[in-house]
C-alpha cells in the first residue's frame, strides 16, 4: 500500500506542493531536449533521403567534434578550424557515397544499415587514432553562466543551444521545402527510381544529404563537446536520440525536435519525482519506454510518415 | 590488382600494429607483467595516464637499474576498453606467464576473482574492485591496497567532520552520494549508510547513469535537496559534467568532494573555470616535483619534458600507477629474497604480495618520500588501511589541503570480514588460516 501511494499518490503531491520547482524541472527538461533534438536530426536527414538509418551518426559527432578540436590545438583559428572541419565532413560524405553507398545500390535497406555500422567503427576507430583519446576542453564562447528567473534557475549555455538548434531547425525547413535541392532530396526520399527517371542525379544528392548531415553533426559536436568536452562519449550521444526519433518518427524534422523536447521533459519529471521511489538513474531506460509506449499507438511516431505496402 | 595491393597494404599494418604497438615482448627469462589497458574508448582518458605511469616506471627500473635484482622486466599491454567482456579475454590471453594482474575495473575484477584462484595468478585492485577481498584469509589471490572503498568513504566523512569541527556536528547535517551507476560507483553505499546511522547525518543517494554525459536530473534534486556537503563516485565523463553542473547550480565546490577516481586532471581539465575549488580524496600525491620523476625524466624522457608532460607525467592517476609499479617490485623482490633472484612465478609473487611490507625508509630510498604512506600487507589483512588525503584543484594543480586522515578501521574492517565470509559461504571456500 505505502508503495501504492509512493508511486501514484506522492509524487504529483510534490508537483503540487511547489509549483516553481516542477516548472524548473519542465523548462530544463526542454533546453535538455533540444540538445538530444541535435543529434537525432542527422539521423533524420539520411533516413529522409536514403531510407538508411545511419548508425554511424553518433560516430559523425565524435569525429567531426575531434577534427575541430584537434585543429584548434594544433593554432588553426576556431573559424578556419571550423570551416576545415565542414570540408572533412564533405569529404568523408563523398567517400561513404564512393565507397559504401554506391557498390551497395539495390541492396536491401537491412544491408546499408549493416554498411553504417561498419562506417562506425571506421569513423571511432580513425578519429582516435588521428586526433588521440584524451579528453579535450572545447570553449567556442558562449557563456555558460546561470541567472534566477522568479526562483526558477537557467544557464545561459542552454539557452544558447536552444537558439543554435532553432536556427539550424529553420534552416533545415527552408533547405527542404524552398530549394530545388531540397525538393530532389524529397523525390529521392519517396522513390529511388522514379526521382533518376526524371534525371535527379542520386550520387550527388546522397553526397550532399550526407553532407548536411555532417554538418549537423558538427554543430552536435560543438554544442555537447563544449558541455562535457571532447571525448570519446559523444559517440554514445546517439543512444539518447534514438527513443527521440522513435517518438518523433524517423523522416520529420520538427518530429526529432517535437520528440526531443517530449522525451527531455518525460525523462527529468521522471527521475525527479519517480527516482527515488525505484533507486534512481531511471531516465535512460525510462526514455526508451515512453517511446514504446507511444510506438504501440503511433508505430511511424508522432510525425513519421505513414508507410502502406501492397502485399 | 588494385584489389590484391590493398590486401597487401592491410595485411602490413596488421603485421606493423603487432611488432611496434603491442610493447616489449616478453621472453621467458622477463619478469612479465600484463597491463589490461584503456587508451579507447568512452573511459580511455582516465585510461591512458594509468597505463602510461606502468610503463613508464618499468621501463625507467630496466634502464636504470637493469631490472630487479638483475631480472630485466617486460610487459605487454591489451586493450579492454574497459569493457569487462573483454578485460576477462585479456586475463586469459595474457595469465599464462603473469606475475601479478591489475584488471583496471571493478567489473573486471569482480570477474577475476574466481579465475585468479584457480590459474594461481596474484589480484591487485589497488583502491578499487570488490571491497571484502581486503579479508586475505577468504581471498588469498586478491589484494586492494592501500586502502579501499569503504575505508575511503570513512575518511571522507572523517574529514566533513573536521571541517565541521568535531564527528558531534555531522548530526542533522546534509550529505548526498552522486555515484556512477555501477558496481564500483555503489560500493561506497553501505558504508556511508552504516555511518550516516552512526553519526546521526542525512544521506541522500543519487544515481547517474553510464556514461553520464547529462545529468540534469540529478543536479536539479541536488538544487532541492541543498545538501551541505556532496561526495561522488564519478568515472569517465561522468565527473567533468558533474563539476561544471554543480558550478552552475552554485554549489560552494570546495563542499564537493570526489572520490579518489573522480578528482583527477580528467574531471577538472575540461570543465575549466568550474573546476576551481573542487576536492578530491587521494592515496598519493600529485604533480611531477618528487624524486622518482626526475629518474623517469632522464631515464625515459632523455630529460624532454614537453614528452614526459604528453605522457601525462605527473598526473593525479598516472602517479597511482607509479605506486602501483612500485609496490609491484617490491613484492618482487619480497619474494626473490625467499626464492632467489630469477623470475618469480604468481604463487611466489603472492608470497611476497602476502609479505609487503615498504617502510619509510625504503619510500624515501625509492624517491617516493611524501607522496605515499608506509604500506604493509598481510597474510589476513590485504588491505593496509591506508590514510586518505584531501587535496583541491586550484586552476593549475591538485593542492594537498589535509594531513593523511585516518580511516575509521573499527566500522570499515567488520563489515569487510562479514562480507567476505558471506562470499566464502555463498562460495564453499574455507578461510586459510593466517599465523
Amino acid at each position: 500500500m505505502e508503495l501504492l501511494i509512493q508511486v501514484f499518490v506522492a509524487p504529483f503531491l510534490d508537483m503540487a506542493g511547489s509549483p516553481v520547482f516542477l516548472l524548473e524541472v519542465i523548462i530544463n527538461g526542454l533546453l535538455t531536449g533540444v540538445m538530444y533534438s541535435l543529434v537525432a536530426l542527422g539521423f533524420v536527414l539520411i533516413f529522409k533521403a536514403s531510407g538508411v538509418f545511419n548508425f554511424a551518426q553518433g560516430a559523425m559527432v565524435l569525429f567531426a567534434a575531434l577534427t575541430l578540436v584537434g585543429l584548434i590545438e594544433r593554432g588553426v583559428p576556431g573559424w578556419l578550424a571550423i570551416v576545415i572541419s565542414l570540408g572533412v565532413m564533405v569529404a568523408l560524405a563523398y567517400a561513404v557515397e564512393r565507397w559504401m553507398l554506391r557498390p551497395l545500390v539495390n541492396q536491401a535497406p537491412i544491408i546499408l544499415f549493416m554498411a553504417t555500422i561498419g562506417l562506425n567503427f571506421v569513423l571511432e576507430g580513425s578519429g582516435q587514432i588521428a586526433w588521440g583519446s584524451n579528453v579535450k576542453e572545447l570553449d567556442i564562447g558562449i557563456p555558460d553562466a546561470s541567472f534566477d528567473v522568479g526562483g526558477i534557475l537557467l544557464n545561459e549555455f542552454d539557452i544558447y543551444a536552444a537558439l543554435v538548434a532553432a536556427i539550424l531547425v529553420a534552416g533545415l525547413a527552408v533547405f527542404f521545402q524552398k530549394t530545388a535541392v531540397g525538393r530532389a532530396l524529397r523525390a529521392v526520399a519517396d522513390n529511388h527510381q522514379a526521382a533518376l527517371a526524371v534525371g535527379i542525379p542520386l550520387k550527388t544528392i546522397w553526397i550532399i544529404v550526407w553532407s548536411v548531415a555532417g554538418a549537423v553533426a558538427l554543430v552536435a559536436g560543438i554544442m555537447w563537446g563544449a558541455k562535457s568536452g571532447v571525448q570519446f562519449s559523444l559517440a554514445l550521444i546517439a543512444l539518447k536520440a534514438l527513443p527521440v526519433l522513435i517518438l518523433g518518427g524517423f523522416t520529420s524534422v520538427p518530429g526529432a525536435i517535437i520528440g526531443g523536447l517530449i522525451i527531455g521533459v518525460g525523462e527529468k519529471i521522471a527521475e525527479v519525482y519517480w527516482g527515488p521511489v525505484i533507486g534512481g538513474a531511471i531516465e535512460n531506460w525510462f526514455a526508451y519506454m515512453l517511446a514504446l509506449v507511444f510506438l504501440m499507438f503511433r508505430p511511424q511516431g508522432l510525425f513519421g510518415e505513414v508507410i502502406i505496402e501492397r502485399v | 590488382m588494385t584489389h590484391r595491393r590493398t590486401m597487401l597494404a592491410g595485411m602490413l599494418g596488421v603485421v606493423f600494429a603487432l611488432v611496434f604497438i603491442a610493447g616489449p615482448v616478453a621472453a621467458q627469462n622477463d619478469q612479465f607483467f600484463p597491463l589490461l589497458v584503456y587508451r579507447t574508448g568512452p573511459y580511455a582518458p582516465n585510461g591512458i595516464p594509468s597505463a602510461n605511469g606502468f610503463r613508464d616506471y618499468y621501463d625507467m627500473v630496466n634502464k636504470r637499474d637493469g631490472g630487479v635484482n638483475g631480472v630485466k622486466i617486460s610487459w605487454e599491454e591489451c586493450e579492454t576498453s574497459y569493457d569487462t567482456k573483454r578485460g576477462v579475454e585479456c586475463y586469459e590471453k595474457l595469465k599464462a606467464r603473469a606475475t601479478v594482474v591489475h584488471p583496471f575495473s571493478t567489473g573486471i575484477t569482480y570477474q577475476l576473482i574466481p579465475k585468479a584462484a584457480v590459474d594461481q595468478v596474484p589480484l591487485w585492485s589497488s583502491g578499487y574492485g570488490r571491497t571484502a577481498t581486503a579479508d586475505g584469509t577468504v581471498f588469498p589471490w586478491a589484494f586492494n591496497a592501500p586502502t579501499t572503498y569503504w575505508a575511503q568513504a570513512s575518511a571522507v566523512i572523517n574529514y566533513i567532520a573536521q571541517q565541521e569541527g568535531g564527528m558531534d556536528k555531522l548530526k542533522g547535517k546534509k550529505i548526498a552520494h552522486v555515484y556512477h551507476n555501477s558496481p564500483y560507483g555503489k560500493e561506497a553505499n553501505p558504508t556511508l549508510e552504516v555511518l550516516a546511522q552512526k553519526f546521526g547525518y542525512e544521506l541522500t543517494l543519487l544515481a547517474v547513469d553510464h556514461p553520464g554525459q547529462e545529468q540534469k536530473a540529478t543536479w536539479l534534486q541536488i538544487r532541492r535537496l541543498r545538501p551541505d556537503y556532496i561526495y561522488m563516485s564519478s568515472w569517465g565523463v561522468m565527473g567533468q559534467v558533474a563539476v561544471k553542473e554543480a558550478a552552475a547550480i552554485s554549489f560552494p565546490m570546495d563542499h564537493f568532494i570526489g572520490n579518489w577516481w573522480s578528482a583527477s586532471e580528467a574531471e577538472v581539465v575540461p570543465a575549466g573555470s568550474a573546476a576551481n575549488g573542487y576536492k578530491g580524496a587521494t592515496f598519493n600525491g600529485a604533480g611531477p616535483n618528487w624524486p622518482v620523476h626526475q629518474d623517469i625524466l632522464k631515464h625515459v624522457y632523455n630529460g624532454d619534458q614537453a614528452k614526459a608532460k604528453e605522457n601525462n607525467w605527473g598526473e593525479v592517476l598516472y602517479n597511482r600507477t607509479l605506486v602501483g609499479a612500485m609496490a609491484n617490485l617490491e613484492a618482487v623482490r619480497v619474494a626473490q629474497k625467499r626464492y632467489g633472484n630469477r623470475v618469480i612465478t604468481g604463487a611466489e609473487m603472492r608470497w611476497g604480495m602476502d609479505n609487503l611490507d615498504i617502510t619509510a625508509a625504503r619510500i624515501k630510498e625509492l624517491g617516493f618520500d611524501g607522496m605515499m604512506r608506509p604500506l604493509r600487507i598481510t597474510c589476513a589483512d590485504h588491505e593496509g588501511s591506508g590514510p586518505v588525503l584531501i587535496q583541491q584543484w586550484d586552476g593549475a594543480k591538485w593542492n594537498p589541503v589535509s594531513d593523511w586522515i585516518p580511516v575509521m578501521r573499527d566500522v570499515v574492517r567488520p563489515m569487510i570480514e562479514q562480507s567476505a565470509m558471506e562470499y566464502a559461504k555463498e562460495n564453499n571456500i574455507t578461510p586459510r588460516k593466517c599465523e
